[in-house]
């Protein structure tokens, strides 16, 4: 049956049970506004229900009946008489939905009697008063059924009204079905009976023959097919079996380490009625997807005629059930993506036909079971995203750098519009186009574990397929492990699992310390699980080989363990982990709200062995992970990545020149202390160098690794480096650029005078490292200040996240005199401090650090006995008062910009002066 | 929660060991004392956070006091205690080195920190009483708790 007509069905005869009894305690209180108000309400909504459906015989006779209402409601005479029609009516109504419930169709047939008595009575005449209006209808009334005999009438009539007053409804119900079962003819009810002083009146009986059959077959149709629930109890029942899946798992975790038991049998029963039960029980929150649907054709409508395109919207799968929790988290971004396909998607008519497509735009929602989760797919056969706005969007919010957006894919590019603030729709309309949109769409989705992607080809369409679970309380889950410690992965995001081993034909390989694993001809990203968590790895155990010498630990063996293979949208990864247990259906518990910080952890969950282990969260990793692959990744997703890590999110600004080679070679703005040309004639040379009078000084020039030729007049740029009192200038053949980019390092040139290599605009440019020579500018330029301070050079612990900043500060401090030890993250920090809490004389460490911050680390270290006495700077690209304050509070010496080189320098040397005179 | 019950001139206290220090739990708060069987420890957790584990079905999140008072960590770890109490509807166990009897302290004896209690110690303290023999060192359940909001302001 039509889901719309059953839900209607029951709840109309909720409704009449109610008018029922409502009725029967207004007859005794006529005078009480509230319940008539109720009452009216009631019927109200019937005949508005019914008119809504296409009701048309039921609709007439519940509006009759409100008509009566509404004068009783305006302060006509309550009368009996008018009840009992009321009443009468009622019943009619009911045998019609009993007809209905059967056969789906309004039956055949009128109730122009019964209406007509209600026009009467609302017209404020009695019925015998109008009886001369009526007295044709009894032969209208007796086409369409046989009248109730006049004999039973009486004999009814003679019961006492006041019990009938009582339970009107029951008594007719109980009536009707011990007549019905004991004969079948025409057994008049007592409701059927009229008032008295209407018995007087050729009054004919308004429930017909048919309709009485129909009554009796009501009490089978509409005995309620569906019942409401309140929604806190099916949670509540939820939680419960929940619990019962819980305890059903460790029992079994039980009966697993005993081999026979008596046990066994009984509970393999409980197992399967547990799970039975989770099943029923998670039916009754299943709702059809249609559900969500609903508004949609009429927003297409509204659409269509708003915007003046002609839309078709197809909804396939419309019955794909999953759970009302789910549900309503994916009704607003549904509808918000249907009506963005519609808006944006689709073309005008006019440019439709231009484009060759048919006149009517077509949006295409549907939704399918795929292993254990929902997939929705919204397309529409429009013009697709336009890249280019887009692009400049991007870069008008500053989302990347104009050089980082030139790397980019189209698709990655596209992924943009779940970008915060994103909308590429040129004209805000009362439609879409607020900005708002994509980006809570998906922040709504991934908030239910789910996950947005699209595909968009220009002319063609874009499609956005959106994944999500069936249901969030009980979720199915890989359970891993690194050494002794289990944690749960969510099926929905694991795609396979992988057994890589150094001999077999899955082996992870190494790209400078990135691992990949060949697929199918494809590079899987490859992270460690013990890595993206920070915990230890276990140590690699020593084999033995059959003499029992030891082999030693071959570096491969490392390698083996076992790949998950994840999927979050587009972003496909391995997951190295040891060991893979089971998979298990676990009860998604919140995490506690003191870890609600840490995005790699979505929940917990107790194991069937009692233990409680922490869920991971795909997104969280997928977000971790894209850090740490980095550009390796051709499937990174950038918009998510540039939206969520705030770690490598600082661009710097490069200056990019030419010497000696071809290839671009780039230097942080940040060291170069000016730009200068000098005049070619200018230059000295002297004792096997050259030198240039500059500002007073002469300042030694060098030039670049590699072949350089000199102009032989004219101007020459040369790039100056300042320390203190002394410059040195770096002869260039041409300065190219300055840009802002986000730059990745990668470290592996091991050649002098370069940091590394760095993909820039696309092209490798290699690093500057201004540290190889500053000496050779002079000499003493590391020594001299080694007897200035003091006799013993300091060492200095660099604590730095961005293997960038690492690299360019270690040669700006090592030319400031320091011994300079560096350290990725605090946690690495405290290890080198912990072993020898001497070794150091100042740290230095970054604020922005994942896993630990620089003001945990300085509250960390001022805990510590040990290390109380540290000195320690903090180091910042953000500079707020506020930070500046807490800098202080947990112990920082001094807060320093993180370009601000010079200032660095001071406040270090401040810092150990105050120190020295301190001690 | 001291104000409120300062009338009637006492208040009932289970005592805790952290450190060798004497501090008191108001009885209230505290749900129960157990013996933590197995704790699972949460990577990238704040550093005061032993880890989670399952009390009676429920998932309790196990702080360590020693930790988040700044003083070094125990060696010897054999059996372990922890005071169970509940805020916001959560679960919470504070890792304890042992558990005394509960007392009735005359409110008398009260008094707020004293002003050169190291910040750590003020932080989650709520006042001192002064016993006997020692001084009792009030914890402030709320205070204790907020552990995130220390770190991230």
């Amino acid at each position: 049956m039509d889901d719309l007509l059953s839900e209607f069905l029951t709840e109309t005869v909720e409704s009449l049970d109610v008018v029922d009894v409502e009725l029967v305690k207004f007859e005794k209180d006529p005078n009480n506004q509230d319940i008539l108000g109720n009452i009216f309400r009631l019927v109200h909504t019937i005949k508005g229900t019914c008119g809504f459906l296409g009701l048309p015989r039921l609709e007439a006779l519940a509006h009759a009946g409100e008509t009566l209402m509404g004068k009783y409601r305006d302060g006509a005479p309550v009368t009996t008489e008018g009840v009992t029609i009321i009443l009468k009516s009622l019943d009619a109504i009911k045998d019609i939905l009993a007809e209905l419930a059967e056969s789906e169709v309004e039956p055949k047939g009128n109730d122009d009697v019964l209406i007509e008595q209600l026009h009467t009575l609302s017209e404020g005449k009695t019925l015998a008063e109008a009886n001369e209006v009526v007295a044709s209808a009894p032969s209208k009334v007796e086409a369409a059924a046989a009248p109730i005999s006049d004999g039973e009438r009486d004999d009814s009539s003679a019961i006492k009204i006041v019990e009938r007053e009582l339970k009107p409804g029951e008594v007719t119900l109980d009536d009707l079905e011990a007549a019905f079962n004991s004969a079948p003819g025409p057994d008049d009810e007592v409701e059927a009976a009229p008032e008295p002083e209407v018995a007087a009146a050729p009054e004919p009986t308004p429930a017909p023959k048919v309709a009485e059959e129909g009554n009796a077959k009501r009490d089978k149709a509409l005995q309620p097919q569906s019942i409401r629930v309140n929604v806190d109890t099916l949670e509540q029942l939820m939680t419960m079996v929940s619990e019962l899946v819980l305890t059903r798992n460790q029992l079994l975790e039980i009966l697993r380490r005993q081999d026979d038991n008596e046990f066994k049998v009984p509970l393999q029963r409980l197992s399967n009625v547990t799970a039975e039960l989770q099943e029923g029980v998670m039916k009754t929150r299943m709702q059809p997807i249609g559900n969500a649907w609903q508004k949609l054709p009429r927003i297409i409508r509204d659409l269509s005629n708003d915007l003046d395109k002609k839309i078709d919207l197809e909804m396939i799968g419309a019955e794909t059930e999953l759970d009302r929790q789910v549900l309503e988290m994916i009704k607003d971004p549904l509808t918000h993506m249907v009506r963005n396909s519609a808006d944006h998607g689709l073309e005008t008519t006019a440019e439709r036909i231009k484009a060759g497509k048919s006149e009517v735009g077509k949006v295409k929602l549907s939704a399918y079971h795929e292993g254990g989760h929902i997939i929705i797919e919204i397309s529409d056969d429009g013009r697709g995203l336009n890249t280019a706005k887009i692009k400049e969007k991007i870069l008008k919010n500053e989302l990347v750098t104009e050089d980082e957006l030139s790397q980019m894919t189209e698709n990655q590019i596209h992924k943009f519009v779940f970008a915060a603030g994103f909308s590429t729709a040129d004209v805000v309309t009362s439609v879409s186009g607020r900005g708002v949109g994509m980006d809570v769409v998906r922040t709504n989705i991934e908030l239910i574990g789910g996950n947005v992607d699209l595909v968009s080809i220009a002319g063609k369409g874009s499609t956005f397929k959106i994944k999500i679970p069936l249901t969030l309380a009980i979720v199915s889950a890989l359970i891993v492990g690194i050494d002794n410690h289990r944690y749960a992965i969510p099926q929905l995001a694991v795609v396979e699992l992988v057994r890589a081993h150094g001999d077999s034909e899955h082996r992870i390989e190494k790209i400078n310390n990135s691992r990949v694993l060949r697929l199918r001809n494809k590079l899987l990203p490859l992270v460690r699980l013990s890595d993206i968590l920070d915990v230890e790895a276990p140590a690699p155990v020593e084999q033995k080989d059959e003499d029992g010498n030891v082999i030693p630990i071959d570096d491969s063996l490392d390698e083996n363990g076992f790949i998950v293979v994840i999927q979050v949208g587009p972003q496909t990864f391995g997951i190295v982990v040891d060991k893979v247990y089971d998979t298990e259906e676990i009860v998604v518990k919140p995490k506690s709200s003191l870890l609600r910080n840490i995005d790699m952890f979505s929940g917990n969950t107790i194991l069937g062995d009692g233990s409680v282990i922490m869920i991971i969260d795909p997104n969280g990793m997928a977000n971790q992970i894209s850090n740490d692959v980095g550009g390796d990744s051709s499937e990174e997703d950038a918009a998510e990545q540039l939206k969520k890590d705030k770690y490598s999110n600082q661009t710097t600004s490069l200056l990019l020149f030419k010497a000696g080679t071809d290839e671009p070679k780039a230097v942080p703005l940040s060291l170069v202390t000016r730009l200068e040309e000098i005049n070619v004639a200018d230059i000295e040379p002297s004792a096997g160098r050259d030198l240039v009078q500059y500002r007073g000084q002469l300042m030694p020039l060098l030039y670049m690794e590699g072949h350089h030729e000199m102009k032989e007049s004219g101007r020459q740029p040369v790039l100056v480096f300042s320390d203190d009192d002394r410059s040195m200038g770096l002869v260039v053949d041409e300065i190219l650029d300055i840009i802002d980019t986000n730059l990745n390092i990668e470290i592996n040139v091991p050649q002098p005078g370069v940091l590394g290599s760095a993909l820039i605009r696309g092209q490798a440019t290699e690093i500057m490292d201004v540290g190889y020579y500053l000496p050779q500018a002079f000499d003493d330029w590391f020594e001299r200040r080694e007897q200035g301070d003091s006799f013993r050079q300091k060492r200095l612990l660099l604590v730095d996240d961005s293997s960038f900043f690492r690299n360019m500060l270690s040669p700006v401090l090592s030319a400031a005199g320091y011994d300079v030890v560096t350290a990725v993250d605090p946690i690495e920090a405290l290890k080198l401090l912990r072993d020898d809490p001497d070794q150091f004389d100042i740290v230095v460490s970054d604020i922005e650090m994942p896993n630990m911050d620089g003001f945990e680390f300085a509250e960390t270290l001022n805990k510590d006995d040990k290390l109380k006495q540290l000195p320690i700077v903090a180091l910042s690209s953000h500079i707020s008062p506020g930070a500046i304050e807490r800098g202080r509070e947990v112990g920082f010496y001094d807060y320093v910009a993180k370009f601000d080189r010079e200032g660095l320098v001071t406040a270090l040397k401040e810092t150990l002066e105050t120190e020295g005179e301190a001690a | 929660m001291i104000d409120e019950t300062s009338n009637n001139g006492s208040e009932e206290y289970i005592t805790v060991v952290i450190a060798g220090q004497l501090f008191g739990l108001p009885i209230l708060e505290v749900q129960d004392v157990f013996m933590p069987e197995t704790i699972t420890s949460v990577p990238l957790a704040a550093y005061e956070i032993e880890g989670v584990l399952n009390l009676r079905g429920r998932i309790v999140t196990a702080i360590n006091m020693r930790r988040r008072l700044g003083v070094t960590e125990s060696v010897d770890s054999q059996e372990i205690m922890a005071v169970g109490i509940e805020y916001k509807e959560e679960s919470y166990g504070l890792i304890i080195d042992d558990v005394g009897e509960v007392l009735k302290l005359d409110m008398k004896n009260f008094e707020a920190n004293p002003s050169n209690l190291d910040p750590k110690w003020a932080a989650v303290s709520a006042g001192v009483f002064r016993l006997e023999k020692e001084l009792l060192v009030v914890l402030d359940v709320v205070k204790v708790l907020d552990i995130i909001q220390s770190q991230a302001a």
